[in-house]
């Protein structure tokens, strides 16, 4: 099945993401986030597995000491993430894009692509936690307050992510 | 006056709005067609531009939105979370995160809105997410002194670049612009389109005069704090600025309570030691940079209260009253001569040899009551000192 591609004008939804970001600044003082709901889980994981691991480590010292007397679930970027599955799913639905599926490129092999998404995906916990933010809380929220961290780290995501790409052309086209 | 968290909207219900924003979050980026591995890596490839056009045209609108707002003082940006600048890091982690962006082909955030159509490859990513940042946190000792090397507070683009406010933003967005064209033009030759990229249909001169209008507006949404603070450093302008004013024999009276003087509170601009010093009753504590934050907004706006503000001298008291006035406070008044005029002819006051007017005579009197008076008052006076200072609102902690 062909999914359907009808997306909206980006334009548009640059404009309506901006009107949102600002409503969330203006609402709660800070902008959009999502690396942060993966460090809670990730957080949350290691002290149910090792709970005298994570009381002395100090990375999840830190964390609570920034983070005092809750539990990381409850976090404003747990419940937006949270939002955000609610909202695309609806999404979706409406717009008849809802299907389990396996996406890869043409000459990627699925071996290919399983590896790409897991080191993929760790190369960004790694990073969004040097980065302090990910392509929401640090780029697009820190560009929304002109913070030069922000904005910093938007231009190396970007400008890392094109000097890279070359050389993972078979991934995708 | 924003944000409107803590005080209007308590930090449980913080949680709900979080959720609905998210939603909204959420439904944006999926109709953007961010939910989906080959629209994302385009970008990278030159054969659909769109995540570029999303993510910039947002981050602009929301640039210009947050200026706007502190413009028209309905935000404290005093408050706002800034990201906070770590050089070293930012550049690592983003390099980091940009070679994760295509080998997985997702942010955490696009993997998010993915999985939730059930793409089986952003639910794997996920997985691969939080398991680096476990990597991070057991590899911590490892990472942590280049995570906090070169730690630069949290600055604004602008002032690291040492310009205006309104100039970067303008700058901004003109950066925004040519990308958007330029890209367009990779865009259809990577694609093989043949029309040029940029044709005068009505769609795109409305695009485009929507974009001039934005890139001018940063100018229209002047930086209120570095405008204001300019425009008092002229003198002329300053001394010709209509106040109203309270005299000191006025002032006096209310001190001694001969005068109920419920409807007036003191704004005290006087520097910290000497607030403590000689403190006066029924005043609050303020400075320059507070006038256009929060906190002020709630001293100020009471409703049917006067504020005198006060100072040493008159100038400092007209230039902040001129900038609260600006500001759109209502009922300011300055003390006219400043409180060095109040010390010399109410504490100070020494008696007339032999006043002649009935006005005269009348203000004799009461001065060299009000001299010997004011001075026990004051003296019996204990200041809730620790009461309206160091209640400074926290910035709001944000970020991943």
């Amino acid at each position: 099945m062909n999914e359907n591609t009808n997306y909206m004008n980006p334009y548009l939804a640059g404009i309506l993401l901006g009107l949102l970001l600002v409503a969330t600044i203006y609402i709660t003082g800070r902008g959009l986030g999502a690396s942060g709901a993966f460090k809670s889980v990730a957080v949350t994981g290691a002290e149910i597995v090792a709970p005298t691991h994570t009381g002395s480590a100090k990375f999840y010292k830190e964390y609570s000491a920034e983070h005092p007397g809750k539990s990381p679930m409850m976090n404003w970027l747990v419940f937006e993430m949270t939002g955000v599955i609610i909202g695309a799913f609806i999404s979706g639905l409406i717009s008849n894009r809802l299907d389990l599926k396996f996406e890869k490129g043409p000459r990627s092999t699925t071996k290919m692509r399983v590896a790409g998404a897991i080191i993929g995906g760790m190369l960004w916990g790694i990073g969004s936690q040097l980065g302090r933010g990910c392509t929401s809380g640090a780029a697009l929220s820190g560009m929304a307050v002109m913070s030069t961290g922000g904005i910093i780290t938007m231009f190396a995501i970007f400008g890392g992510a094109y000097m890279f790409a070359y050389f993972f052309k078979k991934f995708w086209i | 006056m924003g944000p409107l968290v803590p005080d209007i909207i308590s930090n449980n219900m913080n949680f709900i709005v979080a959720m609905i924003i998210g939603i909204f979050f959420g439904a944006i980026l999926e109709q953007a067609g961010f939910s989906t591995s080959k629209k994302l890596v385009g970008l990278f490839y030159g054969y659909d531009f769109t995540v570029l056009r999303v993510f910039f045209t947002a981050g602009l609108v929301a640039m210009l939105g947050v200026i706007a707002l502190d413009h028209f003082g309905l935000l404290d940006v005093s408050l706002m979370y800034i990201n906070p600048t770590f050089l070293w890091s930012a550049i690592g982690g983003g390099l980091i995160m940009g070679l994760g962006f295509v080998i997985g082909g997702f942010c955490p955030g696009t993997s998010i809105c993915a999985a939730s159509i059930g793409k089986i490859d952003a639910m794997i990513f996920i997985g691969g997410t939080i398991a680096g940042v476990f990597i991070f946190g057991e590899g911590y000792p490892l990472f942590e002194n280049f995570y906090k090397a070169a730690d630069m507070g949290s600055p604004q683009m602008f002032q690291t670049l040492g310009i205006s406010q309104s100039l970067f933003a303008f700058l901004f967005v003109a950066l925004g612009l040519i990308s958007f064209w330029f890209t367009s033009i990779i865009e259809n030759k990577v694609n093989g389109i043949k029309k040029p990229a940029i044709r005068f249909t009505p769609y795109y001169i409305s695009m485009g005069l929507l974009g001039v209008v934005l890139a001018l507006s940063a100018f229209v949404f002047t930086d209120r704090k570095a405008n204001l603070t300019q425009k008092i450093e002229n003198l002329n302008y300053v001394n010709s600025y209509p106040l109203d004013t309270m005299n000191v024999d006025e002032f006096a009276l209310c001190l001694t309570k001969i005068l109920e003087c419920d409807k007036y509170q003191g704004i005290d601009f006087r520097p910290e030691k000497e607030q403590e010093q000689f403190p006066l009753p029924r005043t609050t504590s303020m400075t320059i940079n507070r006038l256009f934050e929060k906190d002020a907004y709630k001293t100020l706006s009471i409703r049917n209260k006067i504020s005198i503000f006060i100072a040493d001298d008159e100038l400092t008291e007209r230039k902040m009253a001129i900038i609260a006035t600006e500001l759109g406070y209502k009922h300011v008044r300055i003390l006219r001569g400043g409180l060095n005029n109040f010390v010399a002819s109410i504490l100070n006051y020494k008696p007339m040899e032999n006043p002649k007017t009935k006005e005269e005579i009348y203000t004799n009197r009461f001065r060299i009551y009000a001299s010997q008076q004011i001075p026990i008052i004051l003296k019996e006076f204990k200041p809730r000192a620790k009461n309206n200072k160091e209640k400074k609102p926290k910035r709001i902690i944000g970020g991943c």
